[in-house]
């Protein structure tokens, strides 16, 4: 895989990203815009610099393994593996549709780049932590990712997990958290409060990260810092915008699960395309 | 039978980890703070590096297996039946299952014999639960050695497999050389009289039943539905086109189990009256194994009684 090393380029590819993720959810005419856009650029760095694959050669050994946590941004990971070059970006537009492979939420056994299926909140973490340990005990050296909503760390499933990575010294393992403060019913500390987050992790052993989630240096910087850490996973907090890219949807719990019509989306798509011509 | 031959079925499963363990370097081991009696503990002691302690965290143990097998180990997911096919339903329906992986899960303490620990411990609707899922297949064996041949069996299968186990010592009714496989029925006695399917521990108490019916010159087919999906179909309808009624015996909620398992055969193929033996509606609660199979019907004693009414009646 060719890795993009230029921020500004990076950035122009997360609008692509953007572009496509917006012209899918459309054309499906369901979906969950908010937290997908909120995690692009966060999506566009791991794929289009950090991690190592093969599109040609999907379970090539060596390939560093992501695991979509918050499986309901799956139009966020179809349109990362079509741009890698894992299918055809046409394909993108069948989301949802009868007989896609692109179903609503990740399928592992139908799409290639999917090591598992998602959809249910809170085991993302876990899956990843047994990826890590496999790993750790055939002395091999990929390292596992994972995108995790900030309201799916309400599961308590998350802290078991939590528990059971660091007792266990993955340092192979990075776990990203797209801090967009919103969840359905609302924001994250109205519904059932996160903070102290940060302490939280490092009191269950982790290595913590906190950074501006758009800031594309600062995910760089991020990744870079957990390829140095021994002996503890690592939690990046990206404190991000949900529904970051389209004015309308910035910071609106309603965005989370509805997709654009008409008006709304050749607007959506002309603020992204000003950004890219820009 | 030779000497009565009585050992928990679960020493079957822990021996058959033990060899595993030396046969198999992808064979990995969990539990869930219960390695002592669900015998995991055997093979921790002999394969430290391969043994996962999980702590008492039953969801996040599925799915720790579920990464693990995605990487070409095989995982054997052990803990009580209740807490792992209640707490982590939804990690083996969307994760395991959804995604097809090759996770075994095993069940340890099915059924009410389980005794005093009472009903918060007495798997009785594990065997619903898990064949209802796709891609899963539900093996209940009877005796020791079938949790042996079984738990191989298990590994070498590819695809997400439960197995019930029981805690209580039984009676072997199979031997070291009975066949097993997977999917395949087993009939341990031929009679002209009824046809009787069961499944998992309660054997011992059915083949006792029979030798009670003998006496009285009685004499049914038993059939040992060790698994119960995929189910052979091609048993269940021989037996009901033979007999015209079918009985069914299970140490488990009559709704979803063995039972039901069976009537969805032949109310499709071939339609014919089935009298369950199982667990109603309720849950289980403490007291000795015998005292609760007693009180449940499901004693040697009560059983012979319904196999006879079973076959008497018009
Ligand atoms: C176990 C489970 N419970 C509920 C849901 C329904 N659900 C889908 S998304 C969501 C909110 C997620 O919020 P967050 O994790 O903050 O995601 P993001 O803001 O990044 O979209 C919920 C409750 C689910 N998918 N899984
Ligand atoms: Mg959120």
């Amino acid at each position: 895989m060719k890795k993009i090393e230029c921020s500004n380029e990076l950035r122009h590819k997360a609008e692509e990203i953007r572009y496509d993720i917006i012209s899918m959810i459309a054309e499906a005419g369901s979906g969950h815009p908010g937290g997908t856009l909120s995690a692009a650029d966060i999506g566009t760095v791991l794929f289009f610099n950090e991690m190592n694959y093969d599109p040609a050669n999907p379970q090539w050994e060596g390939r560093d393994r992501f695991i979509l946590s918050k499986g309901h941004v799956a139009p966020l990971f179809y349109t990362l593996l079509a741009h890698a070059g894992f299918f055809n970006r046409s394909e993108l537009m069948t989301l949802r549709k009868y007989k896609s492979r692109l179903q609503g939420h990740p399928v592992s056994y139908m799409l290639p780049g999917v090591e598992v299926s998602t959809g249910s909140l809170g085991q993302g973490l876990s899956i990843a932590s047994g990826i890590a340990l496999a790993c750790k005990m055939d002395k091999k050296f990929y390292r596992v990712f994972t995108l995790l909503g900030d309201g799916e760390l309400q599961e308590g499933q998350i802290w078991e997990a939590a528990m059971f990575a660091a007792y266990r010294k993955l340092d192979n393992l990075c776990a990203i958290v797209d801090r967009n403060h919103l969840q359905i019913d609302g924001n994250t500390e109205d519904v059932l409060a996160l903070e102290p987050l940060q302490a939280k992790w490092n009191a269950f052993g982790w290595h913590t990260i906190m950074i501006n989630g758009h800031n594309i240096s600062a995910i760089l910087d991020a990744f870079r810092e957990f390829n140095e850490v021994v002996n503890k996973p690592t939690l990046i907090i990206a404190k991000t915008v949900k529904g970051k890219g389209v004015s309308f949807m910035e910071d609106q719990a309603g965005w989370h699960g509805k997709a654009p019509k008409d008006d709304e989306v050749i607007q959506a798509l002309s603020e992204i395309k000003a950004r890219m011509d820009a | 039978m030779k000497k009565k031959d009585i050992q928990p079925i679960r020493d079957g499963y822990g021996n058959a980890l033990i060899e595993l363990g030396k046969t198999n370097p992808n064979v990995l081991v969990l539990d869930a703070d219960l390695s002592t009696s669900t015998r995991t503990n055997w093979f921790a002691k002999k394969f430290p590096e391969r043994f996962i302690d999980v702590g008492i965290a039953e969801q996040n143990m599925v799915d720790i297996a579920a990464g693990l097998s995605i990487e070409g180990k095989i995982p054997f997911v052990t803990t009580y039946g209740v807490f792992v096919c209640g707490r982590a339903f939804d990690q083996i329906r969307n994760t395991v299952c959804y995604s097809n992986l090759n996770v075994k899960i095993v069940g340890s303490h099915g059924g009410i014999s389980v005794g005093p620990d009472g009903g918060s411990h007495q798997a009785i609707e594990d065997i619903a639960l898990m064949r209802i899922l796709p891609h899963m297949t539900v093996v209940v064996p009877c005796d020791h050695h079938q949790a042996y041949k079984a738990t191989l069996a298990m590994a070498e299968m590819i695809g997400p497999a439960y197995l019930r186990l029981a805690r209580e010592a039984t009676a072997a009714i199979t031997d070291e050389n009975s066949a097993f496989k997977i999917g395949k029925a087993q009939v341990l006695t031929e009679g002209d009289d009824c046809a009787v399917f069961f499944a998992g521990t309660i054997g011992d108490e059915v083949m006792k039943a029979v030798e009670m019916l003998h006496k009285k010159k009685m004499y049914p087919t038993v059939i040992n539905m060790h698994t119960i999906k995929p189910i052979d179909k091609k048993c269940i309808i021989q037996y009901a086109k033979k007999f015209g009624k079918i009985m069914t015996i299970e140490e488990h909620l009559q709704a979803g189990g063995l039972g039901s398992a069976i009537a969805e055969v032949l109310v499709e193929h071939y339609p014919v009256k089935v009298k369950m033996l199982a667990i109603f509606d309720r849950f289980g609660e403490s007291g000795q194994p015998g005292v609760l199979l007693d009180a449940f019907g499901l004693s040697a004693d009560k059983i012979s009684k319904k196999i006879e009414q079973f076959i008497t009646e018009p």
